[in-house]
């Protein structure tokens, strides 16, 4: 089987952004990824794109590849929520690996910042949610994950301090990361005097929303030998579905991340111990908690006093989000799962300035959709 | 102004709502498996068959999660703050999401024993919760 590498990665400006629009940040995103391959427009044979809330569109890859002059031999657009962007490497990586293409362009963006009204993104997101057994109830994203986090506060012991220094440690990730949202230092006081949303999350439990875009190009090993960039293998990948609404999880313990992993895991011939840098979906305090311990990075109730400790700081025992996560990074929707994957690609590169981790060789990527609901892992390795 | 939504039946939850009005909640109980269902699909999702029969539930069950709720999802929740929503365990073994109404919020827990109850909106009743009434 052919190896897929990434060759390609970029971002672009990410916070509010007034005048940019969703295929702008798609195409200033995919123009910077391609030449950050040393390709050029005519070397891309693959196309996947995700979803916008800005410009929604039944076939928004197609529309994409018409706005930039693209005419690719494979295209489709992908919709998983959050796990989205780790869905679609994994599929570019199985278009490569199986000879139907040499070099994918994977493209994310939206400005659902400041592309809608105020309060427009959130309302869109609670569409999750089940339009006769959930919406009637006033459930919006936060409160279903705050339902999680209820549960798993009182069946592990997790407190709000040990949930608050996720968010904490993701500041202070971003105020070593100029391109970063937010970079207003915060104290774990300031998280839980912040405003309660929806007990027990307060706002700044809660990821951003930002304008931004991304995208990774995902080449075949075996091609070309003179790139700019080191390269960067997806050595595993896994997905693990248990359900799509709250109502239906079969557990508010374990969620599909476990299956996830495992798979990446065993496919990348890695464990959870080899993971020099991780970069996780981290859409709520609670979201990065329950993974990181589903996941089996540590084991049950010992994430929150971990973080408390500082272990998932840079220079930690395993660095987590070393951008800002979304968090306090940004949150552009798909382009947001997207940022942790160019963001494990910068660390691989050794590249990531001001918050490199020292000698870092392997990466773990995760995103997760809907109400922990969909799920996707990549291992991603330093050619 | 738009209001609080309203739900809307389609095939698979006609009946289900339709017994709401009569103030009865209905689960799907499989007659080939033996599994109880809800919500209300067209076959079952354990075993896929379609011999589905309704079931009146007894109407008690406990709640397994909650959040208070103090930012609203939209305008048309702002009035109710601060609300409780919660899954629930009805006793046949399914899971639901409601409020939990006709009490101080304050006074919710996981594992507190709850009863149904009706709401009317618009039209339609939707089953909520509120804690089993003394005597
Ligand atoms: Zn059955």
């Amino acid at each position: 089987m052919r190896k897929a590498i990434i060759t390609g990665a970029y971002d672009t400006d990410v916070g509010e952004l007034p005048g940019s629009s969703c295929m702008a940040l798609h195409t200033e995103a995919a123009i910077g990824a391609i030449a950050d391959a040393g390709l050029t427009k005519s070397d891309i044979d693959g196309v996947l794109c995700a979803y916008s809330f800005t410009e929604p569109h039944l076939m928004l890859s197609s529309v994409f590849c018409e706005y930039m002059g693209l005419q690719p031999k494979f295209n489709a657009a992908i919709e998983v929520g959050g796990a989205t962007a780790c869905v679609m490497v994994m599929q570019a990586a199985a278009l490569v690996e199986s000879g139907q293409c040499r070099n994918v362009l994977v493209v994310t963006g939206d400005n659902r910042l400041t592309g809608m009204a105020k309060g427009g993104a959130v309302a869109t997101l609670a569409k999750v949610g089940h339009g006769q057994f959930e919406h009637p109830y006033g459930m919006s994203v936060p409160s279903a994950y705050a339902l999680v986090a209820t549960h798993y506060m009182n069946e592990f012991g997790v407190t709000s301090e040990q949930l608050a220094s996720i968010s904490v440690t993701a500041r202070e990730h971003a105020i070593l990361n100029s391109k970063a949202h937010r970079q207003t230092p915060i104290t774990i006081e300031d998280v839980l005097n912040s405003r309660v949303i929806s007990s027990p999350l307060h706002v700044l439990d809660c990821c951003l929303i930002s304008d931004g875009g991304a995208a990774i190009v995902v080449s075949a090993a075996e091609t070309g030998d003179d790139r700019p960039k080191v390269s960067v293998e997806i050595m595993g990948t896994g997905q693990g579905h248990t359900h799509e609404h709250i109502m239906a999880a079969p557990s508010l313990s374990d969620f599909g991340c476990k299956q996830a992993a495992q798979t990446a895991f065993q496919r990348a011939g890695v464990t959870a111990n080899d993971i020099d840098v991780a970069e996780i979906y981290d859409s709520f305090t609670i979201t990065l908690l329950v993974e990181l311990e589903s996941i089996g990075f540590f084991e049950r109730g010992e994430a929150g006093p971990a973080c408390l400790d500082g272990a998932l700081k840079i220079g930690g025992r395993l660095p987590c989000n070393t951008h800002g996560g979304l968090m306090s990074y940004g949150h552009s929707g798909a382009a947001g799962g997207m940022f942790h994957v160019v963001e494990a690609v910068r660390q691989l590169r050794h590249e990531a300035d001001g918050r490199q981790v020292e000698d870092s060789q392997l990466a773990f990527v995760h995103g997760d959709g809907g109400i922990l609901s969909a799920h996707c892992s990549l291992v991603l390795g330093r050619v | 102004m738009t209001g609080k939504p309203i739900p809307v039946a389609n095939p698979d939850t006609a009946v289900f709502w339709d017994a709401c009005n009569e103030k009865r909640f209905l689960i799907q109980s499989c007659k080939s498996c033996g599994e109880n269902q809800f919500y209300p699909r067209a076959i079952c999702k354990n075993c896929q068959s379609n011999d589905l029969e309704w079931q009146e539930v007894s109407g008690r069950g406990t709640v397994k999660t909650f959040t208070v709720v103090r930012h609203a999802p939209s305008p048309a929740f702002k009035a109710d703050l601060p609300y409780v929503l919660a899954l629930i365990n009805l006793d046949e073994g399914v899971s639901t999401m409601m409020n939990v109404i006709e009490c101080d919020v304050e006074d919710v827990h996981i594992g507190m024993d709850i009863e149904l109850t009706f709401e009317l909106r618009g039209e339609q009743y939707i089953p909520q919760a509120k804690p089993i009434s003394k005597g």
